[in-house]
């Protein structure tokens, strides 16, 4: 009954006056799409395309491909094969559970109007209470965009898995995968694509350098950090052990990341071709770099490094794929070839940190990297930039900075903090050395990756 | 009855399976196996990170043989798995006490 109330206080506009939140009309909150559903004019103004609609329900379906199999795959390979089924695991369960959280409250929280500091959105979209079908983001449905939003939030969680596989119990893995997302998520979601303070200021985040590539990277290597290396670790681990099945996703990611930046133009527009050209650019010049820095300094170009690659220059160009024209994608690619190369070498050897599975110099440092390359990149100057919020690139830089250094303090505190709930909920966030040696997929799983029988 | 058991490099095990037929062997057991001698192992590298890989991927080829042909064999298996480069392998050569063929439980020489 009381929900039926707040639906018809809603729905009368009082809600925001109520709750003192204030309504950001770029926003559509379930709230003003029950005003649509009532008021003809309104509904006039956004009313349903279908083309930007079956673009949408298509990118969908592309970005939670990446996951499922693609960074399951990604990540499976690269460990020994006794973890390969435990990774696969971590992957496939994080994608259930962050869905029943984005149902739950993640959602409402990220992208629905919040109070007017603009830290957190607001809680009128719990349990998605408020949604008919007939509701409406923009031009398209409301159950698109939450579906496609969610997708974001099933991957982000997930990347993280790079950071804790081969040692994590698994009911950690669940218990800081669901408050992380809602803790450090939905927060840096709303900050920046709810209507919260870094939008207001003009930060440039197209699909998530900030949101999803920087929190999962600053987070990784904090969880890694507090979890401690595997045994072996640098001198005597074993190498990844099917390269096949790294390349095989990789490839994965690659085409999903088309939903994932061209997507994110919620639109099937000359925004989402440029944002799809830009992205497979950046992609191709970022392997290649990749792979001749190898070839020269190890002697052999290796698959695992192109495709590894492949992901730092998808993972750079994400923030600036609605900015920069195809030669500025080129530079981010290259630039994510180099940097991010020289990023694993620094996480491991110089920190000394088990960022296993390169979390932090690859999506941390490509997500952060194409966050500040963006204010010149996407400067309409020579090289080709589609134009910026602020009036030079330098103050725009000024920005894209204060969103990194933001995203990533929330990170690291909050997930300090988690660690330190969900080790004493777990008694330790470790397996036991038995366990760690004996591998997770029987330890935890009680399966085997491979049988050969 | 000797048995013959030779570690080999795992891309000879064809040209020694063939060369063993030639001179009229009828029968081998195949153990894909991993181990180093003086070879020692080598590093690969990843992501710029170096693995140490002790336990190269050798195969193990086991024939048991009467005693006057148990050195034709031998100078076989060294003549075909031979490269000349370090990690070639050994040969070692064990006496049989008995052998049985499980079908007919005949004995000694004939279940070979």
């Amino acid at each position: 009954m009381i929900s039926r109330y707040l639906l018809l206080l809603a729905s009368l506009g009082l809600a925001p006056i109520l709750f003192g939140q204030s309504v950001d009309p770029s926003v559509t909150g379930s709230a003003d799409a029950t005003v649509q559903a009532a008021t003809p004019a309104v509904e006039e103004v956004s009313s349903l395309d279908n083309g930007n609609t079956a673009w949408m329900l298509t990118a969908t379906a592309l970005v939670l491909f990446m996951t499922l199999p693609g960074l399951a795959l990604f990540y499976a390979g690269l460990v020994q094969s006794k973890n390969v089924l435990s990774v696969l695991m971590h992957c496939f369960a994080i994608a259930c559970l962050a869905s029943i959280v984005w149902f739950a409250v993640g959602y409402s929280l990220a992208l629905t109007p919040g109070n007017e500091d603009g830290w957190i959105g607001g809680q009128a979209a719990f349990f998605l209470q408020n949604l008919s079908i007939d509701s409406l983001n923009g031009d398209h449905p409301e159950t698109v965009w939450i579906m496609f939003q969610m997708t974001f939030a099933i991957i982000t969680p997930g990347l993280i898995v790079g950071a804790f596989v081969e040692r994590i119990k698994f009911s950690a893995v669940l218990l800081f995968s669901a408050l992380w997302l809602v803790v450090v998520y939905c927060p840096v979601c709303y900050w920046v694509w709810g209507g919260g303070w870094l939008a207001e200021r003009g930060v440039i985040d197209f699909a998530g350098g900030i949101v999803v590539h920087a929190t999962a990277g600053a987070s990784a290597l904090t969880l890694a950090a507090m979890l401690g290396r595997r045994h072996g670790f640098p001198r005597s681990l074993r190498p990844p052990h099917n390269p096949g099945m790294v390349m095989t996703g990789a490839a994965m990611l690659w085409v999903g990341w088309f939903g994932f930046n061209a997507g994110s133009a919620a639109a099937a527009d000359t925004s989402a071709g440029m944002a799809m050209l830009v992205t497979h650019l950046s992609a191709a010049t970022a392997s290649l770099v990749w792979m001749f820095v190898e070839w020269r300094k190890t002697g052999k170009p290796g698959l695992v490094g192109i495709v590894t690659g492949t992901i730092a220059g998808l993972a750079t160009i994400t923030p600036a794929s609605g900015s920069v024209g195809p030669l500025g994608a080129i530079i981010i690619g290259a630039s994510a070839g180099i940097i991010c190369y020289y990023a694993c070498g620094f996480v491991k050897e110089k920190l000394g940190i088990d960022d296993s599975l390169d979390v932090a110099a690859v999506h941390g440092v490509g997500g952060i990297l194409g966050t500040l390359l963006v204010s010149y990149l996407g400067w309409k100057g020579e090289l080709g930039g589609l134009g910026i919020n602020a009036e030079t690139w330098q103050d725009q830089l000024v920005v894209q900075a204060q969103g990194c250094l933001a995203a990533i303090a929330l990170s690291v505190i909050a997930t300090y903090i988690i660690v330190k709930i969900v080790s004493a909920l777990t008694s330790g966030i470790r397996v036991s050395d038995d366990d760690e040696t004996k591998g997770l997929d029987q330890a935890a799983h009680g399966e085997n990756g491979y049988s050969l029988s | 009855m000797k048995l013959i058991k030779s570690i080999i490099k795992p891309f000879k095990l064809e040209d020694v399976k063939d060369a063993l037929s030639e001179i009229g062997i009828e029968g081998m057991t195949v153990i894909e196996a991993k181990g180093f001698g003086r070879q020692k192992g080598h590093t690969e590298i990843y992501r710029g990170s170096e693995y140490t890989i002790d336990f190269l991927p050798k195969v193990v080829i086991e024939v048991a043989v009467p005693d006057d042909i148990a050195d034709k064999v031998i100078e076989t298996i060294v003549k075909a798995a031979k490269t000349e480069k370090i990690g070639d392998g050994k040969i070692f050569v064990i006496p049989v006490e008995q052998a049985v063929r499980i079908r007919t439980g005949e004995q000694g020489e004939v279940a070979l």
